[in-house]
């Protein structure tokens, strides 16, 4: 079975990058809605706060881990364009990993520290998840454009930045709908009803600049008879927009009815969006300079790790399933004993 | 600076904060453990007053150890291209097959570990606790499996400049990795017993003295008499492992300059590098080929031998005899403390007092084991295969500079804070006793 991998030479590389997109897409999802939560945690008080944190501290870690597997995966799998993306990034880099050094411990310290400090690590968390959603949107913001320096892209990739926040928000607090009651839950559906909003204008005008101004996305996006597959793309994604808006309208119902649903569309948003960045640039593994099969490291290394994923990825998704469950519900506080 | 020196001290920057606190996690995960099956086994409720005190710690140590190593890992990719281009065919499974049998592992159990006391059968909380603990472990092994091959490659052949794995058993386990394995899991043992002990001696100080800080206590020194001697000798095992494998590396160690037959034991000196010998040496004739070669007139290989490809001399000299030093000063203070327990049930003031001392003797003596086999293997990343100069991005130097020094700030933050929360949370751990007695 491993030689027979070997002789084309496109499973790897195409295998390898659909396990960097997932893991990216599971990222964004995942450690979205923490992020998400953590931008929103200085709009309320404390006991709301720890609430919203409650409803996240037993998973934002293993979300996190996604980021740890997409990024190792490109490292391992695609070692020049990791290089590319990395050296071209070094400072954003450099800065998303200071917040997540942060985030990770005001986690922590908030409730560890001496009760002084803790005003100080509330905002260190908030602070730190803000920035981690906007470098990792400049940063995407930079990959599309393939890295072109001046204005245009740069102001490009900071709007990015703030479509991510959006977009993280929107994951946030619709994961606040399903795990929380009362007024906070009510807080949260206003927050996604903004939100979603503010995220359909953001990704139809950073659509729009990235189709008019780059003539690849262009070429690709508006050519026949591709046209007429994508057009269904953003007509889901108006759709379920507005079903999202209403639904905010009407929620919470009677015994918390659709709660879990507005989560759902949003996940389904971000898998829209997730493919339509995909195909912007597909079969480049860096926009414009680098394609998959072009990129992969030696194929018997690639097969010892894909072996490997493949028997460990059901594992991993079982386990992730049971600590769903054991945490399922309306988040509770969280106490060791 | 040159972004290659700024790159170097940049990764020893984030590799030493980051080490501080796996080898915390990895072992205190199997003391919890130790708490969870004795509450299981006596139903008394000590254990769990252990087992909550230190969770919290695990908890604040673990979240620590994943940011700091999240950012190390990184830095492959920022700072050290050249290193992935080259081995990256070996390195790159180990640090895949460590994301994804160990890392998703520890991170979700975590949560049920830490959260789901109330909510799961105690025999699940058990469990998590053990995978927990199992990958932290798992995850110590890929990383020392590939140091390893860093130190002592095997298992490959080179093609137009790149490494391609021929035997992957080879690779796993290259000659120096079960005594790095076992010297490491067994430093963190060590870290943990003298962690807990200092912790625990301070409650007690404090006037906290509950079956739970008592029996802790005992645990921590019993634990930590029995690593310490295994811990001499597994070293001294590994010592001889480095003489085979890594000649210069040891050459360094001992302050060896020149080849020779009847080896002195160099116990002082200060190794000057430009002048290529000792000044101020204090030695014990022979009594250095004794100890590695187990013959007074063994051949020893020297410095000399290897000029241009081995190490600076003094930071691995130094960094040796401290964490000996250290070594030794655990075996003797933790023999005393059984002796003393053994005779007078309650440990002195002055005891408790050399305990607290001695609270964070396991960070030095890793920091310093880690600098004589890193550093001990200088010029190269990887032994013969791949030079540290070779392997650096050619980043803007006040690039490099800019982001060392936030992260300069950021440990030297993140450690008064770490340190901050450890007392806080023993004095709070007090304070709930001494509440709760009143209440009742």
């Amino acid at each position: 079975m491993i030689m027979s991998g070997l002789e084309s030479p496109w499973l790897l590389p195409y295998s390898f990058a659909f396990l960097i997109g997932l893991s990216m897409l599971l990222y964004a999802i995942l450690d979205g809605y923490d992020l998400g939560v953590g931008i929103l945690s200085q709009s309320v008080g404390q006991e709301d706060r720890d609430r919203m944190i409650a409803s996240i501290g037993p998973f934002w870690d293993a979300n996190e881990t996604w980021l740890v597997l997409g990024v190792g995966l490109l490292l391992v799998a695609f070692p020049v364009a990791h290089g590319i993306v990395l050296g071209a990034l070094y400072l954003p880099v450099s800065l998303m990993m200071l917040a997540l050094v942060f985030r990770g411990v005001a986690f922590d310290f908030r409730k560890k520290a001496e009760p002084r400090f803790r005003p100080l690590w509330d905002r260190v968390f908030w602070m730190s998840s803000v920035v981690v959603a906007l470098t990792q949107g400049y940063m995407l913001g930079r990959f599309v454009m393939g890295f072109e320096k001046g204005l245009y892209p740069q102001a490009f990739a900071v709007s990015f930045g703030m479509l991510v926040v959006a977009g993280y928000v929107l994951m946030g607090s619709t994961w606040l709908i399903l795990k929380t009651e009362g007024d906070l839950q009510k807080r949260a559906i206003c927050w996604a009803r903004f939100a979603i909003w503010v995220m359909v204008i953001g990704a139809i005008l950073s659509s729009m600049a990235a189709v008019l101004t780059d003539t690849r996305i262009y070429d690709r996006m508006l050519a026949f008879p591709e046209l007429t597959l994508l057009i269904v793309m953003p007509v889901v994604s108006v759709i379920l927009t507005l079903l999202m808006h209403f639904l905010c309208g009407v929620l919470p119902l009677p015994d918390d009815k659709l709660a879990w649903m507005p989560f759902a569309i949003a996940v389904c948003i971000f898998v829209l969006g997730f493919v339509g960045l995909v195909y912007s640039f597909y079969p480049f593994i860096i926009p414009g300079q680098l394609q998959i099969v072009d990129a992969a490291a030696a194929p018997a290394s690639l097969m010892v790790i894909l072996v490997g994923a493949v028997i460990v990825l059901p594992f991993l998704i079982g386990y992730t399933l049971v600590a769903y469950h054991v945490f399922r519900g309306k988040a509770r506080d969280l106490s060791y004993d | 600076m040159d972004a290659f020196l700024l790159s170097r001290l940049q990764f020893a920057a984030n590799i030493s904060f980051h080490i501080l606190f796996p080898t915390i996690t990895i072992a205190l995960g199997w003391v919890l453990l130790f708490f969870k099956l004795q509450y299981r086994r006596s139903g008394d409720a000590k254990w769990m007053d252990l087992y909550f005190f230190f969770t919290k710690i695990f908890a604040l140590t673990f979240s620590l150890g994943v940011v700091t190593g999240v950012t190390m890992s990184f830095q492959f990719g920022t700072n050290w291209p050249g290193y992935m281009n080259t081995v990256g065919n070996i390195a790159g499974p180990l640090l895949a097959y460590e994301v994804l049998t160990a890392f998703f592992l520890e991170a979700t159990f975590l949560g049920i570990m830490l959260f789901a006391f109330r909510r799961v059968p105690s025999w699940l909380h058990t469990l998590a606790t053990f995978l927990v603990a199992a990958g932290t472990t798992l995850s110590a092994f890929w990383i020392l499996a590939l140091n390893s091959w860093m130190q002592t490659p095997a298992g490959f052949e080179m093609i137009d400049g790149v490494a391609h794995a021929t035997n992957w058993l080879e690779i796993v386990f290259t000659p120096s990795m079960p005594y790095r394995l076992f010297h490491t899991l067994l430093g963190s043992g060590l870290t943990v017993a003298f962690l807990m002990a200092g912790l625990l001696a301070y409650r007690w100080l404090r006037g906290d003295r509950g079956t739970d800080v008592k029996s802790g206590l005992a645990v921590s020194l019993v634990l930590a008499a029995v690593l310490a001697p295994v811990q001499a000798v597994v070293g001294d095992l590994h010592g001889i492992n480095t003489r085979d494998y890594q000649p210069a590396k040891l050459a360094a160690m001992e302050a060896h300059w020149d080849s020779g037959h009847g080896a002195p034991l160099v116990l002082f000196a200060l190794p000057d590098g430009k002048e290529r010998r000792n000044r101020m040496e204090i030695s014990v004739p022979k009594l250095g080929s004794l100890i590695v070669t187990r013959d007074p007139n063994g051949f020893i290989r020297g410095l000399n031998e290897f000029e241009g490809f081995h190490p600076p001399v003094a930071p691995v000299f130094w960094s040796f005899r401290v964490m000996v030093g250290l070594g030794t000063l655990m075996i003797l203070v933790a023999f005393t403390g059984v002796g003393l327990l053994w005779k007078r049930k309650l440990l002195p003031v002055w005891f408790l007092r050399v305990l607290m001392l001695m609270m964070f003797s396991g960070w030095v003596a890793t920091l310093a084991g880690w600098y004589v086999t890193e550093i001990g293997r200088q010029p190269w990343l990887v032994q013969g295969v791949l030079l540290t100069r070779d392997a650096v991005a050619d980043l803007p130097p006040a690039h490099v500079g800019l982001t060392l020094t936030a992260y300069l700030v950021t440990y030297a933050l993140l450690l008064a804070a770490y340190l901050g929360s450890l007392f806080y949370l023993a004095r709070r751990a007090g304070e709930d006793v001494r509440k709760g007695e009143a209440v009742s």
